[in-house]
Formats: C-alpha cells, structure tokens, sequence
C-alpha cells in the first residue's frame, strides 16, 4: 500500500528526514515512536503533504502512484489521511458543514453522487457512536472552543466519516487522560479492517496498549534505528530512549 | 502651490453654486433652514475640503479625487430613470416601504409606502422644510455638526432634498423604511447632496435601509447625511449597503443620537465603489443606552473605503459594541478608524471595538486605528485590530480532508464575513447578502 524509500526531507534549509524506509500493507498497524525532535511529525506531515517541508530525496508510493506528485486535498481524495497533533480551530464553519463538503469532494472524485442530507445525517449518527462524540459538538465551529479530547475525537471521527485506506495519527494521544485515550483507541480499533492501514506516531508506549501495533519502528535523528514487533514498545517503556541513541550513534560513527 | 490654487477652486465652484442656489429658491431664502444653510456655507468656507494633511482624511484623498473627475460649477442635475431598471435594484424578499430618490430627489412615483399613516410619515425634505417648518428646525442640523465637518457643512449648506421620516411614540414599524438613492450617470458625470432625518418617538421601533447604486457609466459623487433621532426606550435598526459601480464615489454621514434606553444598530456593508468615505457618529446620550455597530467591506479593484466611526458615551451604563471586518485583494485600500469616547460622567459604562482584516494580495492595503478616550474611571472597555492573510494552518488542515484549495479559500473567507453577516436580523436581507458574498468569494477571491 504504501512503499516510503530513502526518503529525505527538510525545513527552512534544514534536513529532518535522513533518508527513510517504510513498508506498510493492507490491514497491517506499524508503530512510529521516538524522542522528541527525531522527525516522527515531520515524517506525518510530509505524508499528508504539508507545503513547508521540502523533499530533497527519495520516493513514496502510494497504491500505486508517486504520493509526492499529489496535492493535499488529491491524497485526501485517494484514500490518505492524517489526525493532526494539534487540530487547527476554524471560527464560523461548523463540523458538520465542513465535513459534508469534504465528504462531498472525496465522493464526487470517486465518481459518485452526493450525500443527500438524509444520509449524511444517518452516517453522522452512526459514526458518532463510534468515538462518543456528541452532536452539539458538531454544529459548533470547528473545534473552536473544544477540550484536548473533544479536539482528538473529532479527529477519529472525521477519520470515521471519511473511510480512508491510510490513517496516520500522529501523536493522537499526547495530552489525553486514561479515558479520553481509551475512547480515542476503541475508534481507530474499530475503523481497522483487513483492507486499510494505520501508522500510529507516538512519544508514548501507553497507547500500543490500546491500539496494537504489527511492527514497531524507532526514529531516531531522521532515520529509522530500529524496527521490531510490539515487544519493542515494552522494551523502550522500560528501558527509555538512550540505549538506541547509544546503539545509532556507535554504528554510525 | 498648484494644488492651493486649485483647492480654492473647488471651495469655489462649491460657493458659486451656492448663490445660484439662493437665487434660485428665492422666496424660500426667508425660511430658517436656509439660514442654517447660510451658516454652513461660510463655515465649508471656513473647512474647505480636507486634504490628505486633515488627520481625519489621512488616508482618504477626496480633496485630490473630486477634483480629478467631477465639475461642481454648475448645480446638480435632475436625473431620469426608467421604473424597469429601478424595480431590478428593489431588494427581493423583502416588504419594505420604498422610498426612491433620483439623483437625491425624492420621486413620489417610484416610491410607496405601505405601512399605515398614524405609523410612518414620510415626507420629502424640500416639502417637509415649508409644511412642517417648526418640527424640521427642532431637529435639523442639530445632530451633524456642520462646524466641524467640510461635507456635513456642504450638505447642509445644499441641503433640499431627501426625507423627513417621523415615527410617533409608541409604533413598531413592521416593515422596514428602504430607502433607494440612484445616480443617474447615462449622459453624464453627476452629483448630488441628498439630506434626511429620521426621528423615531418614544418606545416606537423601525428599520431603516439605505442603498445605493448608479446607473449609467459615469462618474457619480453622493454626498449624504443622514440624522436620526432615536428617543427614549426606542429601537431603531439601520443598515447601510453599498454594492455600487467603480465610477461611484461616496462620503456618507450617518449622525445618530440616543436618548435613554434606546437601541440602536448600523449595519454597513461595502462591497464596490470607486471611494467611500462613511462616517457613522452616535452620541450615546442617555443611561441604559445600547450600540451595535457592525460593519463588512469586502474590496477588489482600486476600490477605496474608509469607515470612521465614533461612539461618545455620555451618560452612565451604556454599552457599545463595535464589529467591523474586511477582505482586501487587488489594489484595494481600506480605512478604519474607530474612536470611542467615555466621559467622566458616564460610569459604568462597557464599550467594546474590534476590527480584524485579511489582506489577500502584496497590494493590498489597510489602515486601521482603534482609538479609546476614556476619562471616567470605572468602566470596561476593550479594543483590538488584527491585520493577515488567510491562515495557513487552517487551509492546510481543510485540504487535508479533500477540499480543494479553493473551496477552502471560499470556505474560510465566508466564515470570516459570517461574523458580521449573522448578526442581521432581517433575515430576507441577510439571505440576500450572504448570497452577494458568497457569489463574489466564489468569482473573485
């Protein structure tokens, strides 16, 4: 599904990603984790296709197509889609509003109909039970206003609404309490099927108790230093981060 | 030097038009209105137009723009235009007691009233000025001040035509006043100064709308005052729109007065024209006074507005609150200028002002000043001026969803007028502009 090789990315002059490798397939959940400043958001961001960041090297593929070459709203539109780690508050467009229209864009670009709103109403409900999220939240300005958790919510149930292939959540859960974080993972859970795929990036190993991963993989100064099942996760827990800093930094001096 | 000479020239035409005009009128000349006109004419004398070196004009160079494109020497003309091009600038949807003016002109064809006498009187200035001579003294040119102002003292001193809109005490005017005021600009440049007062009595309650348009491919300068008189406990809406052609120039003045436990709300939408100056100045002149001022501009092409509004709190626990927002692009120019003033003796009063603005191009320009004047001490008042483009983060964050960038744009500057656009309570008008916005956003921005 998504084949990431050698990839090389900088800001405002400075290279963040050092050249990446990631293989993700259908149904599969790897695990981004690392310490702070190692690249794990920028590694979402360029996925997403954020404009400030510029890739100086290496290639993504994305179901078959070069992920780079597309516009934010096209990889949207294929199927690409990321939970920010800080959701963007937008006065005067509700959440309901805005995600019909972008509901509406993504269907028209798979050549069908739009929703009438009968259906979007029926769909809305039926995802909102999904990550417990109430409705009055949603006919207010776009997450104007929200809670951490209301913030993070509204992001899985977006995701929810809007189906995709390749879900990267990127730091979803830093500054939830045990509850929020638990409802936040009981969504993407249930999103999971055997046909998409999920890249969870993430500081902390307590969410890949909620949300398992398949692989995890440890960045570390642009690169991916490791990589190994969910056993690693418990490994960093306990043992921290500098074992692996030790562990780069000898084999690449 | 050069300009000196000419801004004599243009003081001239102005007075040598006047003398024609008391020629003209006179046996009227004996009336008191026409020695209010006497004294605003030494007093423009006095002003002349304001240059660019007039702080209160800083930005705004009417001095330099009306005499590039207009000829004051002879006096304004009476227009001609047909019902069918009137009816298609009616605004739909709404039932309203049309007043229709020709090149400042009150035309009693083309307008009708349809609320009840013992509610509404409506008469045209030139009428009202001999008919109801006393009531017209009590209030002309009492509000606007003529001394202060180059236009307000123009106006005055030309003032014959317009409206006398009296509402009696205890009347809720259901339908609101429309007013229409179209320049006829076919055959040639023209100009026009019209004058109306509004007096709404004690515990009645109206709408007001003012609308303005040209027809026809010349220039055309409007110079309008509007005085309204809100008294006691009276409830008076007021909205001012301007979608007028780019050959259109306009300083407007709305001067308002409050008395005790009034309401009053102007609402000012700028969508073209060629310059705009509008004056909004409400003397908030009672306890228990509350303001609402709201204003939109939305510019393109070489259009230029400037807003200077000014609430003088007079009188202790009143409250004013102050909107006003705009979306720039091309070389458009925006002014806003916002003074609030609380005098010693009005305590407790809370006055708040806001003006956020999104330049979308490099040329594009605006000048904002908030200015607060407070001299009692127990108040709560807060001003503030944001000054951007549109916000990065949140396109990114929408496009990430699947909505292009365009849209997004749209969606983004839409939700920025929604602002202002939701706090209209005519909701027939407020369809009727939410649907001239959002067409503009889509073609334009």
């Amino acid at each position: 599904m998504l084949s990431i090789k050698n990839l090389h990315a900088s800001i405002e002059g400075k290279e963040i990603l050092k050249g990446i490798n990631l293989e993700v397939k259908p149904g599969e959940v790897h695990a981004i984790m690392g310490p702070n400043g190692s690249g794990k958001s920028t590694l979402a961001s360029v996925l997403a296709g954020r404009e400030e960041y510029e890739v100086t090297a290496g290639e993504v593929t994305y179901m078959g197509q070069d992920l780079l070459d597309l516009a934010p709203e096209e990889r949207a539109r294929e199927g690409v889609f990321l939970a920010f780690q800080y959701p963007v508050e937008i006065p005067g467009v509700s959440t309901t509003n805005f995600l019909k229209t972008a509901l509406n864009e993504v269907r028209e670009h798979k050549g069908l109909e739009p929703l009438d709103a009968v259906s979007f109403l029926t769909m809305m409900k039926e995802k909102m039970k999904l990550v417990e999220i109430d409705q009055t939240l949603l006919s207010r300005s776009l997450n104007e206003g929200f809670s951490g958790g209301e913030k993070k919510r509204n992001e899985v149930f977006q995701m929810a609404m809007l189906e995709p292939k390749l879900s990267i959540l990127d730091e979803t859960d830093s500054g939830l309490d045990i509850d929020a974080l638990r409802i936040v993972a009981n969504g993407v859970n249930k999103l999971k099927t055997n046909d998409n795929a999920t890249i969870v990036v993430t500081h902390y190993q307590r969410l890949l108790d909620y949300i398992v991963p398949d692989y995890v993989h440890v960045l570390y100064k642009g690169k991916i230093v490791k990589s190994g099942s969910k056993e690693l996760a418990l490994e960093l827990e306990e043992k921290g981060y500098d074992w692996i800093k030790e562990e780069a930094d000898t084999t690449t001096t | 030097m050069s300009e000196s000479t000419k801004d004599i020239s243009l003081e001239k035409e102005f007075v040598d038009n006047f003398k024609a005009l008391e020629s003209r009128i006179n046996g009227a000349s004996a009336l008191p209105v026409h020695q209010i006109r006497k004294e605003a004419i030494s007093a423009f004398q006095k002003l002349g137009v304001p240059t660019t070196k007039n702080e209160e004009y800083k930005f705004t160079d009417l001095n330099k723009s009306l005499r590039k494109n207009f000829d004051f020497t002879s006096p304004s003309l009476s227009g001609k235009v047909n019902k069918e091009t009137i009816n298609k600038y009616f605004l739909p949807e709404i039932e309203a007691n049309k007043l229709v003016f020709i090149n400042g002109v009150y035309s009693a064809e083309y307008s009708s009233i349809m609320s009840p006498e013992d509610q509404l009187s409506v008469k045209d200035f030139g009428t009202a000025s001999k008919e109801n001579e006393e009531q017209l003294q009590s209030y002309f040119a009492k509000y606007a001040d003529y001394q202060s102002d180059a236009f307000i003292a123009l106006n005055t001193a030309f003032a014959e035509h317009g409206s006398f809109i009296h509402i009696p005490e205890n009347k809720v005017v259901d339908k609101p006043i429309a007013l229409y005021f179209f320049n006829d600009a076919q055959t040639e440049k023209c100009y026009n100064q019209p004058r109306n007062l509004f007096v709404v009595g004690k515990n009645s309650q109206a709408k007001f709308i003012e609308v303005f348009n040209t027809i026809g491919d010349f220039s055309s300068f409007t110079n309008i005052v509007s005085e309204i008189v809100v008294n006691e406990n009276a409830h008076v809406d007021y909205y001012k729109i301007q979608n007028n052609k780019d050959t259109a120039f306009h300083v407007g003045t709305t001067q308002v007065w409050q008395a005790r436990s009034s309401h009053f709300s102007a609402y000012t939408f700028t969508l073209d024209g060629a310059m705009i100056r509008n004056n909004l100045n409400i003397a908030s002149d009672g306890e228990g006074c509350e303001t609402h001022m709201y204003g939109l501009y939305l510019l393109h092409g070489k259009t230029h507005v400037d807003n200077h509004t000014v609430v003088d709190h007079i009188k202790p626990n009143s409250f004013s609150n102050e909107l006003y927002k705009g979306i720039m692009e091309d070389q458009s120019h925006g002014v806003f200028n916002g003074k609030v003033y609380v005098r010693q003796a009005a305590q407790k009063t809370n006055a708040f002002q806001s003006n956020k603005n999104i330049l979308l191009s490099d040329t594009a320009t605006i000048n904002s000043k908030p200015q607060l004047e407070i001299w009692a001490d127990d108040v709560k008042c807060s001003h503030g001026c944001t000054t951007g483009q549109l916000d990065e983060e949140a396109m990114f964050y929408l496009q990430s969803r699947g909505i292009s960038k365009e849209r997004a744009r749209v969606l983004l500057l839409y939700a920025f007028a929604t602002d202002v656009l939701e706090n209209i309570k005519l909701e027939p008008l407020k369809n009727h502009l939410e649907n001239i916005i959002s067409e503009r956003l889509h073609k334009d921005f």
